[in-house]
Protein backbone atom coordinates (compact mmCIF):
# COMPACT_ATOMS: atom_id res chain seq x y z
CA UNK A 1 0.00 0.00 0.00
CA UNK A 2 2.26 2.80 1.21
CA UNK A 3 6.53 2.42 -0.03
CA UNK A 4 7.47 4.96 1.76
CA UNK A 5 5.96 5.30 4.66
CA UNK A 6 6.55 2.75 7.52
CA UNK A 7 3.77 1.74 9.90
CA UNK A 8 4.99 3.66 12.67
CA UNK A 9 4.82 6.41 9.87
CA UNK A 10 1.16 5.95 9.84
CA UNK A 11 0.85 6.54 13.63
CA UNK A 12 2.57 9.58 13.22
CA UNK A 13 0.19 10.64 10.90
CA UNK A 14 -2.57 9.50 13.71
CA UNK A 15 -0.61 12.32 15.71
CA UNK A 16 -0.60 14.84 13.64
CA UNK A 17 -4.22 14.55 13.08
CA UNK A 18 -5.25 14.01 16.59
CA UNK A 19 -3.17 17.29 17.46
CA UNK A 20 -4.47 19.65 14.72
CA UNK A 21 -8.06 18.55 15.66
CA UNK A 22 -7.57 19.42 19.57
CA UNK A 23 -5.76 22.43 18.57
CA UNK A 24 -8.40 23.51 15.67
CA UNK A 25 -11.37 22.58 18.28
CA UNK A 26 -9.48 25.21 20.65
CA UNK A 27 -9.13 28.48 17.64
CA UNK A 28 -12.59 27.54 16.87
CA UNK A 29 -13.87 27.91 20.19
CA UNK A 30 -11.66 30.97 21.00
CA UNK A 31 -13.08 32.67 18.13
CA UNK A 32 -17.15 31.80 19.02
CA UNK A 33 -16.66 32.31 22.55
CA UNK A 34 -16.47 35.58 24.80
CA UNK A 35 -13.96 36.17 27.12
CA UNK A 36 -15.02 38.40 30.12
CA UNK A 37 -13.19 37.61 33.07
CA UNK A 38 -13.57 37.90 36.76
CA UNK A 39 -12.09 37.73 39.86
CA UNK A 40 -14.71 35.30 40.85
CA UNK A 41 -14.94 33.09 37.58
CA UNK A 42 -10.99 33.33 38.02
CA UNK A 43 -11.40 31.44 41.31
CA UNK A 44 -10.51 28.10 42.34
CA UNK A 45 -14.56 26.22 42.04
CA UNK A 46 -15.06 25.24 45.63
CA UNK A 47 -18.36 24.52 46.22
CA UNK A 48 -18.90 28.71 46.85
CA UNK A 49 -16.62 28.40 49.58
CA UNK A 50 -13.14 30.64 49.17
CA UNK A 51 -10.48 27.90 48.89
CA UNK A 52 -8.05 27.87 51.73
CA UNK A 53 -4.45 27.32 50.40
CA UNK A 54 -2.85 25.39 47.68
CA UNK A 55 -4.22 22.24 46.45
CA UNK A 56 -0.74 21.45 45.66
CA UNK A 57 -0.27 19.32 48.72
CA UNK A 58 1.23 16.32 49.89
CA UNK A 59 -0.88 13.03 49.46
CA UNK A 60 -1.57 9.67 50.95
CA UNK A 61 1.64 7.70 50.98
CA UNK A 62 -0.72 4.67 50.04
CA UNK A 63 -0.84 5.90 46.27
CA UNK A 64 3.00 5.63 46.07
CA UNK A 65 2.77 1.99 46.95
CA UNK A 66 0.11 0.87 44.67
CA UNK A 67 2.45 2.63 41.73
CA UNK A 68 5.43 0.96 42.41
CA UNK A 69 3.69 -2.33 42.68
CA UNK A 70 1.93 -1.52 39.57
CA UNK A 71 5.23 -1.16 38.14
CA UNK A 72 6.63 -4.46 39.04
CA UNK A 73 4.00 -6.33 37.96
CA UNK A 74 3.49 -4.14 34.76
CA UNK A 75 7.42 -4.72 34.09
CA UNK A 76 6.64 -8.40 34.22
CA UNK A 77 3.97 -8.68 31.80
CA UNK A 78 5.88 -6.46 29.10
CA UNK A 79 8.41 -9.72 29.43
CA UNK A 80 5.90 -12.38 29.25
CA UNK A 81 4.72 -10.85 26.32
CA UNK A 82 7.44 -11.77 23.85
CA UNK A 83 6.94 -15.45 24.89
CA UNK A 84 3.43 -15.55 24.98
CA UNK A 85 3.91 -15.39 20.92
CA UNK A 86 6.06 -18.03 20.67
CA UNK A 87 5.23 -20.27 23.50
CA UNK A 88 3.67 -22.92 21.46
CA UNK A 89 6.36 -23.26 19.55
CA UNK A 90 8.83 -22.86 22.93
CA UNK A 91 6.67 -25.97 24.26
CA UNK A 92 6.91 -27.33 28.28
CA UNK A 93 10.78 -26.36 29.51
CA UNK A 94 9.94 -22.58 28.22
CA UNK A 95 6.28 -22.70 30.14
CA UNK A 96 8.24 -23.82 33.15
CA UNK A 97 10.50 -21.16 32.84
CA UNK A 98 7.85 -18.32 32.17
CA UNK A 99 6.04 -20.04 35.39
CA UNK A 100 9.09 -19.66 37.48
CA UNK A 101 9.16 -15.66 36.64
CA UNK A 102 5.71 -15.47 37.07
CA UNK A 103 5.81 -17.62 40.42
CA UNK A 104 8.80 -14.96 41.61
CA UNK A 105 6.77 -12.15 41.10
CA UNK A 106 3.48 -14.05 42.89
CA UNK A 107 5.71 -14.68 45.91
CA UNK A 108 6.08 -10.99 46.14
CA UNK A 109 2.00 -10.06 45.66
CA UNK A 110 1.34 -12.93 48.77
CA UNK A 111 4.15 -10.73 50.36
CA UNK A 112 2.91 -7.59 49.99
CA UNK A 113 -0.78 -9.04 50.68
CA UNK A 114 0.58 -10.28 53.94
CA UNK A 115 2.27 -7.34 55.19
CA UNK A 116 -0.85 -5.40 54.50
CA UNK A 117 0.19 -3.37 51.87
CA UNK A 118 -3.14 -3.82 49.74
CA UNK A 119 -5.45 -2.72 52.33
CA UNK A 120 -6.81 0.47 51.26
CA UNK A 121 -7.01 1.78 55.12
CA UNK A 122 -4.20 -0.29 56.45
CA UNK A 123 -4.67 -1.90 60.06
CA UNK A 124 -3.19 -1.32 63.01
CA UNK A 125 0.89 -1.94 62.81
CA UNK A 126 1.84 -5.47 63.72
CA UNK A 127 5.21 -4.71 65.75
CA UNK A 128 6.50 -7.81 66.65
CA UNK A 129 7.38 -8.59 70.60
CA UNK A 130 10.54 -8.70 71.25
CA UNK A 131 11.06 -9.00 74.94
CA UNK A 132 14.86 -9.88 74.96
CA UNK A 133 15.98 -6.64 73.55
CA UNK A 134 13.53 -4.93 75.73
CA UNK A 135 15.13 -6.48 79.06
CA UNK A 136 18.60 -5.58 77.09
CA UNK A 137 17.25 -1.83 76.70
CA UNK A 138 16.04 -1.65 80.59
CA UNK A 139 19.57 -3.20 81.65
CA UNK A 140 21.44 -0.77 79.78
CA UNK A 141 19.41 1.48 81.45
CA UNK A 142 19.49 0.54 85.01
CA UNK A 143 23.17 0.27 85.08
CA UNK B 1 -24.66 4.31 11.70
CA UNK B 2 -25.45 4.34 7.83
CA UNK B 3 -23.81 7.60 6.52
CA UNK B 4 -20.34 6.93 8.26
CA UNK B 5 -20.43 3.37 6.63
CA UNK B 6 -21.06 4.78 3.74
CA UNK B 7 -17.66 7.31 4.35
CA UNK B 8 -15.79 4.21 4.72
CA UNK B 9 -16.49 2.41 2.04
CA UNK B 10 -15.89 5.44 0.28
CA UNK B 11 -12.67 5.76 1.98
CA UNK B 12 -12.12 2.13 1.03
CA UNK B 13 -11.92 2.50 -2.73
CA UNK B 14 -10.29 6.21 -2.60
CA UNK B 15 -6.94 4.66 -1.38
CA UNK B 16 -6.10 3.24 -4.18
CA UNK B 17 -6.71 6.07 -6.36
CA UNK B 18 -5.61 8.66 -4.21
CA UNK B 19 -2.08 9.80 -3.73
CA UNK B 20 -0.12 8.23 -0.57
CA UNK B 21 -0.64 11.13 2.34
CA UNK B 22 -4.40 11.97 0.87
CA UNK B 23 -4.92 8.05 1.02
CA UNK B 24 -2.98 8.17 5.09
CA UNK B 25 -4.89 11.49 5.79
CA UNK B 26 -7.63 9.86 4.67
CA UNK B 27 -7.20 6.60 6.72
CA UNK B 28 -6.52 8.10 9.63
CA UNK B 29 -9.51 11.18 9.40
CA UNK B 30 -12.13 7.99 9.33
CA UNK B 31 -11.44 7.29 12.77
CA UNK B 32 -11.37 10.90 13.93
CA UNK B 33 -14.64 11.37 12.50
CA UNK B 34 -16.10 8.04 13.20
CA UNK B 35 -15.05 9.01 17.09
CA UNK B 36 -16.61 12.29 16.51
CA UNK B 37 -19.64 10.83 15.08
CA UNK B 38 -20.44 7.74 17.64
CA UNK B 39 -19.69 9.82 20.86
CA UNK B 40 -22.08 12.81 19.38
CA UNK B 41 -25.26 9.95 18.79
CA UNK B 42 -24.70 6.97 20.54
CA UNK B 43 -22.01 8.57 23.51
CA UNK B 44 -24.35 11.81 24.89
CA UNK B 45 -27.51 11.01 23.36
CA UNK B 46 -27.43 7.47 23.70
CA UNK B 47 -26.43 7.25 27.19
CA UNK B 48 -28.83 9.69 27.98
CA UNK B 49 -31.90 8.32 26.40
CA UNK B 50 -30.71 4.58 27.77
CA UNK B 51 -30.48 6.26 31.28
CA UNK B 52 -33.50 7.32 30.98
CA UNK B 53 -35.43 4.44 30.10
CA UNK B 54 -33.57 2.21 32.93
CA UNK B 55 -34.72 4.65 35.16
CA UNK B 56 -38.31 5.33 33.21
CA UNK B 57 -37.70 9.09 32.69
CA UNK B 58 -37.98 10.37 28.70
CA UNK B 59 -34.85 11.93 28.71
CA UNK B 60 -33.77 14.38 26.70
CA UNK B 61 -37.61 15.78 24.66
CA UNK B 62 -36.92 19.49 23.73
CA UNK B 63 -34.69 19.93 21.37
CA UNK B 64 -36.04 18.16 17.97
CA UNK B 65 -38.17 14.95 17.54
CA UNK B 66 -37.56 13.33 20.79
CA UNK B 67 -34.39 15.55 21.73
CA UNK B 68 -32.53 14.11 18.79
CA UNK B 69 -31.02 17.29 17.84
CA UNK B 70 -29.44 17.79 21.91
CA UNK B 71 -26.42 16.83 21.32
CA UNK B 72 -26.13 19.48 18.14
CA UNK B 73 -27.17 22.05 20.66
CA UNK B 74 -24.88 20.78 23.36
CA UNK B 75 -21.94 21.59 20.56
CA UNK B 76 -22.96 24.89 19.95
CA UNK B 77 -23.42 25.48 23.61
CA UNK B 78 -20.05 24.17 24.39
CA UNK B 79 -18.04 26.35 21.46
CA UNK B 80 -19.43 29.12 22.89
CA UNK B 81 -18.78 29.23 26.50
CA UNK B 82 -16.06 30.96 28.24
CA UNK B 83 -12.68 29.37 28.63
CA UNK B 84 -11.95 29.82 31.59
CA UNK B 85 -8.55 29.03 33.27
CA UNK B 86 -8.37 29.95 37.30
CA UNK B 87 -6.03 32.53 38.43
CA UNK B 88 -3.71 30.16 40.25
CA UNK B 89 -3.44 26.95 37.55
CA UNK B 90 -0.37 25.46 36.09
CA UNK B 91 -1.48 27.23 32.56
CA UNK B 92 0.40 25.25 30.64
CA UNK B 93 -0.31 21.59 32.28
CA UNK B 94 -4.14 22.53 32.70
CA UNK B 95 -3.85 23.17 28.48
CA UNK B 96 -2.29 20.47 27.77
CA UNK B 97 -4.12 17.77 29.88
CA UNK B 98 -7.44 17.41 27.54
CA UNK B 99 -5.07 17.35 24.53
CA UNK B 100 -2.93 14.22 25.71
CA UNK B 101 -6.01 12.66 26.93
CA UNK B 102 -7.65 12.80 23.54
CA UNK B 103 -5.09 12.56 21.35
CA UNK B 104 -3.94 9.27 23.88
CA UNK B 105 -7.13 7.76 23.21
CA UNK B 106 -7.19 8.74 19.43
CA UNK B 107 -3.62 7.14 18.49
CA UNK B 108 -5.11 3.91 19.80
CA UNK B 109 -7.46 4.12 16.61
CA UNK B 110 -4.37 3.73 14.01
CA UNK B 111 -4.16 -0.07 14.97
CA UNK B 112 -7.73 -0.63 15.29
CA UNK B 113 -9.27 -3.11 12.35
CA UNK B 114 -12.23 -1.95 11.07
CA UNK B 115 -12.69 -4.70 8.66
CA UNK B 116 -10.92 -7.11 6.80
CA UNK B 117 -9.15 -4.16 4.25
CA UNK B 118 -9.71 -1.04 7.10
CA UNK B 119 -6.77 -0.73 9.27
CA UNK B 120 -4.84 2.36 9.89
CA UNK B 121 -1.44 0.51 10.88
CA UNK B 122 -1.32 -3.01 11.35
CA UNK B 123 1.87 -2.96 13.57
CA UNK B 124 3.26 -6.40 14.31
CA UNK B 125 3.35 -5.29 18.13
CA UNK B 126 -0.24 -3.74 17.82
CA UNK B 127 -2.37 -5.14 20.26
CA UNK B 128 0.51 -4.11 22.97
CA UNK B 129 0.47 -0.53 21.49
CA UNK B 130 -2.87 -0.30 22.04
CA UNK B 131 -2.84 -1.31 25.53
CA UNK B 132 0.38 0.89 26.08
CA UNK B 133 -1.64 3.87 24.31
CA UNK B 134 -4.49 3.95 26.30
CA UNK B 135 -3.02 3.91 29.52
CA UNK B 136 -1.37 7.34 28.19
CA UNK B 137 -4.42 9.02 29.89
CA UNK B 138 -3.10 8.55 32.93
CA UNK B 139 -0.32 11.51 32.22
CA UNK B 140 -3.20 13.32 30.86
CA UNK B 141 -5.64 12.72 34.11
CA UNK B 142 -2.49 13.70 36.60
CA UNK B 143 -1.79 17.25 34.00
CA UNK B 144 -5.39 18.05 34.20
CA UNK B 145 -5.96 17.47 37.87
CA UNK B 146 -2.68 18.78 39.32
CA UNK B 147 -2.80 22.03 36.46
CA UNK B 148 -6.15 23.00 38.26
CA UNK B 149 -4.68 23.38 41.50
CA UNK B 150 -8.06 22.48 42.96
CA UNK B 151 -8.93 19.95 45.60
CA UNK B 152 -11.60 18.18 44.12
CA UNK B 153 -9.81 17.49 41.02
CA UNK B 154 -6.40 16.84 42.64
CA UNK B 155 -8.36 13.93 44.72
CA UNK B 156 -10.12 13.09 41.17
CA UNK B 157 -7.18 12.76 39.27
CA UNK B 158 -5.04 10.82 42.10
CA UNK B 159 -7.21 8.10 42.57
CA UNK B 160 -7.91 8.37 39.02
CA UNK B 161 -4.47 7.09 38.42
CA UNK B 162 -4.04 4.88 41.40
CA UNK B 163 -7.40 2.98 39.93
CA UNK B 164 -5.70 3.00 36.24
CA UNK B 165 -2.79 1.87 37.26
CA UNK B 166 -3.88 -0.88 39.11
CA UNK B 167 -6.37 -2.15 36.88
CA UNK B 168 -3.71 -2.39 34.63
CA UNK B 169 -2.32 -5.78 36.06
CA UNK B 170 -5.33 -7.77 35.72
CA UNK B 171 -6.40 -6.22 32.14
CA UNK B 172 -2.59 -6.80 31.10
CA UNK B 173 -2.15 -10.33 32.28
CA UNK B 174 -6.00 -11.08 30.53
CA UNK B 175 -4.50 -9.69 27.02
CA UNK B 176 -1.73 -11.95 27.85
CA UNK B 177 -3.54 -14.97 27.79
CA UNK B 178 -5.63 -13.83 24.34
CA UNK B 179 -1.97 -13.76 22.91
CA UNK B 180 -0.87 -16.85 24.34
CA UNK B 181 -4.07 -18.31 22.55
CA UNK B 182 -3.43 -16.63 19.54
CA UNK B 183 0.56 -16.38 19.18
CA UNK B 184 0.51 -12.96 17.86
CA UNK B 185 0.27 -9.13 18.73
CA UNK B 186 -0.77 -7.89 15.31
CA UNK B 187 -4.73 -7.08 15.38
CA UNK B 188 -5.65 -7.80 12.05
CA UNK B 189 -3.74 -11.41 12.58
CA UNK B 190 -6.07 -11.76 15.73
CA UNK B 191 -9.12 -11.14 13.51
CA UNK B 192 -7.99 -13.82 10.50
CA UNK B 193 -7.05 -16.49 12.84
CA UNK B 194 -10.73 -16.22 14.69
CA UNK B 195 -12.00 -16.70 10.81
CA UNK B 196 -14.26 -19.83 9.88
CA UNK B 197 -17.35 -21.11 8.16
CA UNK B 198 -19.30 -21.51 11.86
CA UNK B 199 -18.81 -18.43 12.67
CA UNK B 200 -18.68 -17.66 16.15
CA UNK B 201 -17.87 -21.40 17.28
CA UNK B 202 -14.18 -20.10 15.98
CA UNK B 203 -13.95 -17.07 18.62
CA UNK B 204 -11.19 -17.97 21.28
CA UNK B 205 -14.10 -17.04 23.59
CA UNK B 206 -15.39 -20.35 22.54
CA UNK B 207 -11.86 -21.81 21.50
CA UNK B 208 -10.30 -22.63 25.00
CA UNK B 209 -12.49 -23.59 27.80
CA UNK B 210 -10.91 -21.33 30.25
CA UNK B 211 -11.05 -18.50 27.91
CA UNK B 212 -14.33 -16.86 29.55
CA UNK B 213 -12.22 -15.83 32.62
CA UNK B 214 -9.56 -13.59 30.83
CA UNK B 215 -12.71 -12.68 29.01
CA UNK B 216 -14.69 -11.14 32.33
CA UNK B 217 -11.37 -10.05 34.11
CA UNK B 218 -10.45 -7.90 31.56
CA UNK B 219 -14.08 -6.62 31.01
CA UNK B 220 -13.89 -5.76 34.47
CA UNK B 221 -10.95 -4.19 34.10
CA UNK B 222 -11.87 -2.08 31.20
CA UNK B 223 -14.60 -0.42 33.25
CA UNK B 224 -11.88 0.56 35.63
CA UNK B 225 -9.90 1.86 32.78
CA UNK B 226 -12.47 4.13 31.69
CA UNK B 227 -13.42 5.22 35.28
CA UNK B 228 -17.05 3.65 34.21
CA UNK B 229 -19.63 2.66 36.84
CA UNK B 230 -19.22 0.92 39.18
CA UNK B 231 -15.61 2.19 39.33
CA UNK B 232 -16.43 5.49 39.30
CA UNK B 233 -15.16 6.91 42.18
CA UNK B 234 -12.58 9.26 40.19
CA UNK B 235 -15.68 11.37 39.33
CA UNK B 236 -17.67 10.42 41.65
CA UNK B 237 -20.20 13.57 41.08
CA UNK B 238 -21.75 13.22 44.76
CA UNK B 239 -18.47 13.83 46.43
CA UNK B 240 -15.76 15.02 44.26
CA UNK B 241 -18.32 17.20 41.95
CA UNK B 242 -16.95 15.90 38.45
CA UNK B 243 -13.22 14.74 39.51
CA UNK B 244 -10.23 15.92 37.42
CA UNK B 245 -12.75 18.12 34.69
CA UNK B 246 -13.98 20.02 37.65
CA UNK B 247 -12.49 23.22 36.38
CA UNK B 248 -12.91 22.73 32.64
CA UNK B 249 -14.99 24.54 30.73
CA UNK B 250 -15.75 24.79 27.10
CA UNK B 251 -14.09 23.51 24.64
CA UNK B 252 -11.56 21.90 26.91
CA UNK B 253 -14.62 19.90 28.71
CA UNK B 254 -16.05 18.75 25.20
CA UNK B 255 -12.53 17.42 24.24
CA UNK B 256 -12.14 15.40 27.49
CA UNK B 257 -15.55 13.72 26.80
CA UNK B 258 -14.05 12.77 23.23
CA UNK B 259 -11.33 11.44 25.04
CA UNK B 260 -13.18 9.69 27.31
CA UNK B 261 -15.87 8.13 24.76
CA UNK B 262 -13.16 7.13 22.20
CA UNK B 263 -11.23 5.03 25.06
CA UNK B 264 -14.49 3.09 25.78
CA UNK B 265 -15.23 1.91 21.95
CA UNK B 266 -11.37 1.33 22.21
CA UNK B 267 -11.54 -0.87 25.26
CA UNK B 268 -14.93 -2.76 24.48
CA UNK B 269 -13.24 -3.20 20.37
CA UNK B 270 -9.88 -4.23 22.35
CA UNK B 271 -12.28 -6.87 24.34
CA UNK B 272 -14.35 -8.11 20.95
CA UNK B 273 -11.45 -8.36 18.96
CA UNK B 274 -9.55 -10.52 21.08
CA UNK B 275 -12.08 -12.80 22.49
CA UNK B 276 -14.97 -12.12 19.92
CA UNK B 277 -13.29 -12.27 16.17
CA UNK B 278 -13.83 -8.51 15.96
CA UNK B 279 -14.90 -8.05 12.80
CA UNK B 280 -15.67 -11.61 11.33
CA UNK B 281 -19.41 -12.60 11.54
CA UNK B 282 -20.35 -14.61 14.36
CA UNK B 283 -23.01 -16.53 12.50
CA UNK B 284 -22.71 -19.83 11.44
CA UNK B 285 -22.78 -21.20 7.96
CA UNK B 286 -26.14 -23.63 8.60
CA UNK B 287 -26.12 -26.10 5.39
CA UNK B 288 -27.43 -24.71 2.56
CA UNK B 289 -27.97 -21.25 4.75
CA UNK B 290 -24.44 -19.55 4.35
CA UNK B 291 -24.84 -16.91 6.55
CA UNK B 292 -21.44 -16.52 7.61
CA UNK B 293 -20.53 -16.06 4.06
CA UNK B 294 -22.75 -13.59 3.44
CA UNK B 295 -22.53 -11.14 6.39
CA UNK B 296 -18.52 -11.36 4.99
CA UNK B 297 -16.79 -8.26 3.55
CA UNK B 298 -15.54 -5.04 4.07
CA UNK B 299 -18.84 -3.15 4.77
CA UNK B 300 -19.79 -5.50 6.85
CA UNK B 301 -16.94 -6.49 9.06
CA UNK B 302 -17.05 -2.85 10.01
CA UNK B 303 -20.83 -3.10 11.29
CA UNK B 304 -19.85 -6.55 13.34
CA UNK B 305 -16.75 -4.49 15.26
CA UNK B 306 -19.14 -0.95 16.10
CA UNK B 307 -21.78 -3.57 16.62
CA UNK B 308 -19.28 -5.78 19.19
CA UNK B 309 -18.04 -2.50 20.81
CA UNK B 310 -21.58 -0.78 20.54
CA UNK B 311 -22.61 -4.04 22.61
CA UNK B 312 -20.28 -3.71 25.20
CA UNK B 313 -20.44 0.28 25.73
CA UNK B 314 -24.25 -0.98 25.91
CA UNK B 315 -23.82 -3.37 29.00
CA UNK B 316 -21.41 -0.24 30.94
CA UNK B 317 -24.32 2.09 30.73
CA UNK B 318 -26.09 -0.68 32.34
CA UNK B 319 -23.54 -1.67 34.96
CA UNK B 320 -23.92 1.99 35.52
CA UNK B 321 -27.52 2.04 36.57
CA UNK B 322 -27.34 -1.47 37.98
CA UNK B 323 -24.60 -1.56 40.68
CA UNK B 324 -23.99 0.93 43.08
CA UNK B 325 -20.47 2.59 43.16
CA UNK B 326 -17.49 1.01 45.05
CA UNK B 327 -15.69 2.32 47.98
CA UNK B 328 -12.15 3.30 47.16
CA UNK B 329 -10.35 -0.02 49.16
CA UNK B 330 -13.05 -2.58 48.18
CA UNK B 331 -11.66 -0.96 44.54
CA UNK B 332 -8.52 -2.06 45.70
CA UNK B 333 -9.27 -5.30 47.07
CA UNK B 334 -10.99 -6.33 44.25
CA UNK B 335 -7.86 -5.39 42.15
CA UNK B 336 -5.24 -6.95 43.56
CA UNK B 337 -6.96 -9.84 45.84
CA UNK B 338 -9.80 -10.88 43.62
CA UNK B 339 -9.05 -10.36 39.98
CA UNK B 340 -4.92 -10.34 40.14
CA UNK B 341 -4.59 -13.79 41.45
CA UNK B 342 -7.43 -15.05 39.08
CA UNK B 343 -5.50 -13.44 36.20
CA UNK B 344 -2.55 -15.54 37.35
CA UNK B 345 -4.44 -18.75 37.66
CA UNK B 346 -6.09 -17.98 33.83
CA UNK B 347 -2.73 -17.06 32.38
CA UNK B 348 -1.51 -20.75 34.31
CA UNK B 349 -4.12 -22.34 32.81
CA UNK B 350 -4.67 -21.38 29.37
CA UNK B 351 -0.53 -22.17 28.74
CA UNK B 352 -1.03 -25.65 30.22
CA UNK B 353 -4.13 -26.27 27.89
CA UNK B 354 -2.52 -24.61 25.24
CA UNK B 355 0.52 -26.72 25.34
CA UNK B 356 -0.83 -30.19 26.71
CA UNK B 357 -4.29 -30.60 25.56
CA UNK B 358 -5.03 -28.45 22.05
Amino acid sequence: MDQTLSDFGTVFVFLLLGIIFVVGGYLTARLLRPSRPNPEKLAIYECGEEAVGSAWIKFNIRFYVVALIFIIFDVEVVFLFPWATVFKELGGFALIEALIFAGILIIGLVYAWVKGDLDWVRPTPNIPEMPVIEEKHKTQETS
Amino acid sequence: MNASLNAWSDALSELHLLGLPVGLVVIAAVPLVFIALYALTYGVYGERKISAFMQDRLGPMEVGKWGILQTLADILKLLQKEDIVNKSADKFLFVIGPGILFVGAFLAFAVLPFGPAFIGADLNVGLFYAIGIVALEVVGILAAGWGSNNKWALYGAIRSVAQIVSYEIPAAIAILCGTMMAGTLSMQQFNLLQQGEYGFLHFFLFQNPIAWLPFLIYFIASLAETNRAPFDIPEAESELVAGYFTEYTGMKFAVIFLAEYGSMFMVSAILSIVFLGGWNSPLPNIGPLSLNDWTTGPVWGAFWIVMKGFFFIFVQMWLRWTLPRLRVDQLMHLCWKVLTPFAFVAFVLIAVWEIYVK
